[in-house]
């Protein structure tokens, strides 16, 4: 249904994530001849043999599974690059790597339909899961870091990581600002909405998901 | 089909390339992610649907004419992508209107960001559920507390009525440079340079109007 995902657990869920996902362009080399497709998502043009063409995450992965194609991996997708980003992550104190904002529902796409496109998938998969790990763990330490701010940079996350973080970040910072302006929050409790409380305050780890 | 928005500000390249299904997806990511309710997008949805009737039409007219099944179905996708944004986008809103019915009606300004059937849907709401409260409580309360929207008759403002929780933390995303004031008016200007395609958790309040005049995004 397109409706509501339970606001008090995360905004967005998984799957709306990686439904914003899918409108990222990829490139895909057609095996038949098609006409130009004029969607309300955009025009996508004259599908030739062997010519690669970019088209929507979505539009690729359907052409796919119906054997029209065959993916080119994006660049970063690489066992070099990869590992290259892998070792940066681990460094101590480093801070988060350039990734595309996307790179994890990407990435799953890929190797859920096209692993035969992707060299060395076993490898590549290893290496996006370590170093989606790593960045959890870093983004769990730097959570502890919190002070009283007001604005919270947050470099080169990826969008399932800042849905991950959001509720408990939210609240944290939300408890932070309260305490750091005592008098402006006794006003605000009188008005506050009347939305019940959750018992428990601790950040759950969503399960993962294979 | 690809159609150029036509916000008033924005710089040429998003002019030229922000196509009605990306527009919807942006509204319907801030309407999700923002605590209370924003302005009605009525021009977009209006081309939206108009749209999307246009395609249902085409894909009957597809099947009919025996085109290709594998055309066929991936219209149908994209179909079924735009109607879900769409479908969405205007259930969130009615979540949030059910939500602060009460303060939704109170003050033009907040009328104004409904459209005119959220109105229609927002007043009937409101009326059902005060003449609910009426007749099972407030009736039986001592003359002073029986109004919906006040605790009691001495109180100075609408103390019952759920508001919109505006500092509350969102995360965002800017989508071009400028400076951005930390802090409310009256209170230390500390300033923060934003960059474009930086995150940043912030409060909803002060990212408030930069969101309205779309140089960030809520993620």
């Amino acid at each position: 249904m397109a409706g509501q995902t339970d606001p008090h657990v995360s905004l967005f869920s998984p799957e709306e994530v990686e439904f914003m996902a899918e409108d990222e362009l990829v490139e895909i080399v057609p095996n038949m001849n098609m006409e130009p497709l004029n969607f309300i998502a955009g025009d996508f043009g004259r599908f030739i043999p062997q010519i690669p063409i970019q088209v929507p995450l979505w539009l690729a992965v359907a052409l796919k599974r119906r054997g029209k194609c065959t993916f080119r991996p994006p660049g970063w997708l690489s066992v070099d690059n990869l590992t290259q980003v892998l070792e940066a992550e681990r460094e101590p104190q480093s801070k988060f790597q350039a990734l595309p904002f996307s790179y994890v529902e990407i990435a799953r796409l890929l190797f859920d339909h096209a692993r035969d496109d992707i060299p060395d998938m076993y490898m590549v998969r290893s290496l996006v899961e370590d170093i989606r790990d790593v960045r959890l763990h870093k983004l769990e330490n730097n959570l502890g870091t919190f002070l009283g701010t007001s604005a919270v940079k947050m470099e080169n996350v990826s969008a399932m990581e800042v849905n991950l973080v959001r509720p408990f970040a939210r609240r944290a910072l939300e408890a932070f600002y309260k305490h750091d302006k005592p008098e402006a929050a006794a006003d605000r409790n009188t008005r506050s909405s009347r939305q019940p409380r959750e018992a428990n305050d601790e950040p759950r780890r969503p399960l993962r998901q294979r | 089909m690809a159609s150029s928005s036509d916000m008033g500000s924005a710089d040429f390249e998003s002019l030229s390339s922000t196509s009605d299904v990306e527009l919807l997806k942006r509204a319907w990511r801030n309407e999700k992610a923002a605590p209370e309710i924003l302005p009605y997008e009525g021009d977009l949805v209006e081309r939206a649907k108009g749209q999307i009737e246009l395609v249902e039409e085409n894909i009957e007219a597809y099947v009919e004419n025996g085109i290709d099944p594998l055309v066929v179905s991936l219209y149908q996708m994209d179909l079924d992508r735009t109607q879900f944004l769409l479908r969405s986008y205007l259930r969130v809103r009615l979540l949030k209107i059910e939500k602060f019915m009460f303060h939704s009606l109170k003050s033009e300004e907040a009328e104004s960001r409904l459209s005119e059937q959220e109105k229609v849907f927002a007043r009937r709401c409101a009326d059902d559920l005060a003449k609910h409260f009426e007749e099972s409580v407030l009736r039986k309360l001592p003359e002073n507390y029986q109004s919906v929207l006040k605790q009691s008759l001495i109180s100075e403002v609408d103390d019952m009525v759920p508001e919109p929780h505006l500092d509350t933390f969102v995360a965002c995303r800017s989508k071009s440079h400028f400076t951005l004031n930390l802090y409310e008016e009256g209170e230390s200007t500390q300033t923060e340079e934003m960059y474009r395609g930086d995150l940043y958790f912030i409060r909803y309040k002060i990212v408030k109007g930069a969101i309205e005049s779309g140089k960030m995004d809520l993620i």
